[in-house]
C-alpha cells in the first residue's frame, strides 16, 4: 500500500446542507468533510437522507441552505453534467445503465466528456475522429481488464445478470475517470463472492489509482473494514463522524441502529 | 504461426467497422453494382423509377426521424412539416435569388435543421405524450404557414420549382434523377450510421434509455436534444428539396400531418433505432400501397361492381398490415433481419 495515501486537504467538503421537499426535510444541516485519497463511508438507516445527500453533490437536487465545496470550488447550484466534467462519478443504488446499448457502448459513454472531436468529424469518422475513439477505445479496455469483464464486452447490458450490471456501472463510472466514486450501495445483492470482488475492486481503485471513494452500504463489515472514516446519518442529521472505531463506541449511532440504551421504544 | 478460425481482429479499428467480414464487404459490393444498374434495366418503365427515387428521397428523411425518434428517444409529429420547410427554402431561394441547385440544398437544409431545433426548445421540459403534441404544434403552424404566405410559398396554388442542375447538367427526368438521389440517400445512411457509433449518437442513445445516468456522466441533455432536432431537420430539409426539384411543383398538402404519420410508420416497421430498419421499413411504407393497387387494380377490372369497396380496402389492408407488424413484429424488420441472420450463423448445429 502507498504510503501518505490519504492527503490532509478536504477534497470534498458539506457545510450546513439542508435539503427539503415541501414539508419534509430530508437533509437537515449536514457537515462532512472528505480528505484526498481516502474511503469515506455513509451509513444510516434507510430514509436518513443518504441517497439524497448524493444528489446534493451530484447536482440533481440543489439544498435550500448550504454549499458544497469540491477542491476549494463550490459546485452547490452547478449542472450535474458540468459537476461530472470536474471529476466527480457514481453509480446508482438502483442500476442505471442504458439497457438497450452494449458493455463496450456503455463504457464508451463514459469517455463522453474526455471525448474532444466535434460533430463534423463524427459524420466523416474518418481522420481525427477515428483516431481518438481508438485511443478511447484503449482506455476504456484498459478499465475492461481491470474489473474482469472482457467476457461480456459486447454483451447488451439488459441482459447481464445483477452482480455484473453493477460491475459495469462502476466500470462506467471509472471511465470518467474521476477524483471522487460516488458509490450507492455497490454489495447490495450480491453473493459473497461478488461483494469478495466488489471490495477488492474499491480497494485497489483506491490505493492504486488514487482515487477518492464515497461509499454508502449497509454491510457494516464491509463498511469498517474499508472505510478510513464514515458519517452516520439519522432523519436527516449528521449524528456521528469519524474513524470506524469511534463511531462504533458513539452512543447515539447504537441508539439510532438498535434503539435507545434503555430499551425504551421511541416511536421512531 | 497460429491457425486462424472465424473472425479475427488485430486492432480496434478492425473491431469498430461497420463491415468487419470479407463476406458482407463483397455483399456490400454487389448490392452497390445492383443499385447502379437497376435504372438501366428498368430504364423503360417511368414508374418503377418513380417509386425507386421516392423511397430513395423518403430514406433521407426517414432517418433524420429515426436519429431524433429512435436514437434520441423524442418523438416528433412535425416531420412532414420540417421536409417541407426545406422543399419550399430551396424552391423560393433557387426562384428568387438563382441560387444553384446544390447551393440550395444545403442551404434548406441548414435552414431546416435552424426551424426544427426551434420547435425542438420545448423538449427539455416535455417527454413523451406532451412532446408529441408539442411537434403537432409545431406542424399545424408551418402548415398554417405553408397555405398563408402566399408571396413565398405560392399558397395552395403551389410553386413551381426548376429541376435540379449540377454544372450545366439537368436532373430533369425519373432515370437521370435516380443517380442524384442514389447518391445523397448513400451518403445520409453513411452520414447517419457514423453519427450513431460515435460521440453524439451515444449520447443520443443515453438519453432514450435513461436521461439521469446520461447527465451524470456529463452529457448536456438540453444541447444533444437539440443537436439532435437539429440533424433531424438537415435530413428532412435535404429530403424535402430533393423531393421539390424533382416533383418540381408543391404544395401544402405534400408536408400534411398525414405525411409525419407515414414517417413514423417507416421508423416503427423498420425499427426504432436502426440505420438498417429505417431503409427497409421506408421501402416496405413505399412499396406498400402500390403494392395493394397492383392487386387490387386487376381485380377492379373483373369485377366493376365491387371497384369502390376494392377502394376502400386498400386503405383499410394498409393500417391493418401496420397492426399485424406492430402486435408480431413490435422490434421492426430490422430485428427480424437480426433473427434470421443469427439462424444462419450457426446453421445447421443452432448450438
Amino acid at each position: 500500500m502507498v504510503k501518505n495515501r490519504v492527503g490532509d486537504e478536504a477534497i470534498l467538503k458539506g457545510e450546513e446542507i439542508t435539503l427539503s421537499f415541501g414539508g419534509i426535510s430530508a437533509l437537515m444541516g449536514v457537515n462532512f468533510s472528505v480528505k484526498k485519497g481516502e474511503v469515506f463511508s455513509i451509513i444510516g438507516p434507510n430514509g436518513a437522507g443518504k441517497s439524497s445527500l448524493y444528489n446534493v453533490i451530484n447536482g440533481f437536487y440543489h439544498p435550500q441552505r448550504g454549499r458544497v465545496i469540491f477542491k476549494g470550488q463550490e459546485i452547490t447550484h452547478m449542472k450535474p453534467y458540468e459537476i461530472a466534467r470536474l471529476g466527480i462519478a457514481r453509480s446508482f443504488q438502483n442500476i442505471e445503465l442504458f439497457k438497450h446499448m452494449s458493455v463496450l457502448e456503455n463504457m464508451m459513454l463514459g469517455r463522453h466528456i474526455h471525448i474532444k472531436y466535434g460533430l463534423f468529424s463524427s459524420m466523416l469518422y474518418f481522420g481525427p475522429g477515428r483516431k481518438e475513439e481508438v485511443i478511447h477505445r484503449k482506455r476504456v479496455e484498459d478499465i475492461i481488464d481491470f474489473l474482469e469483464i472482457e467476457h461480456i464486452r459486447k454483451k447488451q447490458v439488459g441482459t447481464l445478470s445483477y452482480g455484473l450490471q453493477k460491475r459495469v456501472e462502476m466500470a462506467r463510472a471509472l471511465c470518467l475517470e474521476p477524483e471522487i466514486l460516488l458509490l450507492d450501495e455497490p454489495m447490495a445483492g450480491m453473493n459473497l463472492e461478488e461483494t469478495e470482488d466488489m471490495c477488492r475492486f474499491i480497494v485497489d481503485v483506491n490505493t492504486e489509482w488514487g482515487m477518492t471513494v464515497l461509499l454508502i452500504e449497509h454491510d457494516m463489515g464491509v463498511v469498517m473494514d474499508m472505510s478510513d472514516r464514515l458519517m452516520v446519518l439519522d432523519f436527516g442529521e449528521s449524528i456521528a463522524e469519524g474513524t470506524p472505531e469511534e463511531v462504533q463506541k458513539n452512543e447515539k449511532v447504537a441508539t439510532a441502529y438498535l434503539g435507545d440504551s434503555d430499551g425504551v421504544f421511541l416511536g421512531r | 504461426m497460429a491457425i486462424k478460425c472465424g473472425v479475427y481482429k488485430t486492432t480496434y479499428e478492425e473491431d469498430e467497422a461497420i463491415w468487419q467480414t470479407r463476406v458482407s464487404k463483397f455483399w456490400i459490393g454487389v448490392l452497390i453494382v445492383a443499385l447502379l444498374a437497376f435504372p438501366f434495366v428498368f430504364q423503360g418503365s417511368k414508374y418503377l423509377l418513380h417509386i425507386a427515387d421516392t423511397v430513395l428521397i423518403s430514406i433521407i428523411a426517414a432517418l433524420g426521424l429515426n436519429l431524433l425518434t429512435g436514437f434520441t428517444g423524442q418523438i416528433s409529429l412535425g416531420h412532414g412539416a420540417f421536409i417541407g420547410v426545406g422543399a419550399y427554402a430551396s424552391g423560393y431561394l433557387m426562384n428568387q435569388f438563382g441560387i444553384p441547385f446544390i447551393g440550395c440544398l444545403v442551404l434548406a437544409g441548414f435552414i431546416t435543421a435552424v426551424v426544427g431545433m426551434i420547435f425542438g426548445i420545448p423538449s427539455l421540459r416535455l417527454k413523451g405524450l406532451y412532446l408529441a403534441i408539442a411537434t403537432l404544434a409545431a406542424q399545424v403552424i408551418l402548415e398554417f404557414i405553408f397555405i398563408r404566405s402566399r408571396g413565398v410559398t405560392g399558397g395552395s396554388q403551389g410553386l413551381l420549382i426548376s429541376p435540379a442542375s449540377i454544372a450545366g447538367f439537368q436532373f430533369d427526368s425519373e432515370f437521370k434523377f435516380y443517380f442524384l438521389a442514389l447518391f445523397f440517400a448513400v451518403l445520409a445512411i453513411l452520414i447517419a450510421k457514423n453519427i450513431v457509433r460515435t460521440k453524439p449518437g451515444r449520447a443520443f442513445m443515453a438519453i432514450r434509455d435513461r436521461y439521469i445516468s446520461a447527465e451524470i456522466i456529463g452529457v448536456p441533455l438540453f444541447q444533444y436534444k437539440l443537436i439532435a432536432f437539429g440533424i433531424s431537420s438537415f435530413f428532412a430539409g435535404v429530403s424535402g428539396s430533393l423531393w421539390a426539384h424533382y416533383i418540381g411543383i408543391i404544395t401544402p398538402e405534400h408536408f400534411n400531418v398525414m405525411v409525419s404519420i407515414q414517417y413514423l410508420s417507416m421508423i416503427i416497421i423498420g425499427g426504432l433505432g436502426s440505420i438498417y430498419g429505417t431503409i427497409l421499413g421506408t421501402i416496405f411504407i413505399v412499396l406498400l400501397p402500390e403494392i395493394l393497387r397492383a392487386i387490387s387494380g386487376p381485380l377492379s377490372s373483373s369485377y366493376p361492381i365491387l371497384i369502390d369497396i376494392f377502394n376502400a380496402l386498400r386503405e383499410g389492408i394498409f393500417g391493418l398490415v401496420i397492426i399485424l407488424f406492430l402486435v408480431f413484429e413490435p422490434d421492426g424488420l430490422a430485428h427480424r433481419w437480426k433473427m434470421i441472420k443469427n439462424y444462419w450463423k450457426l446453421w445447421p448445429f443452432s448450438y
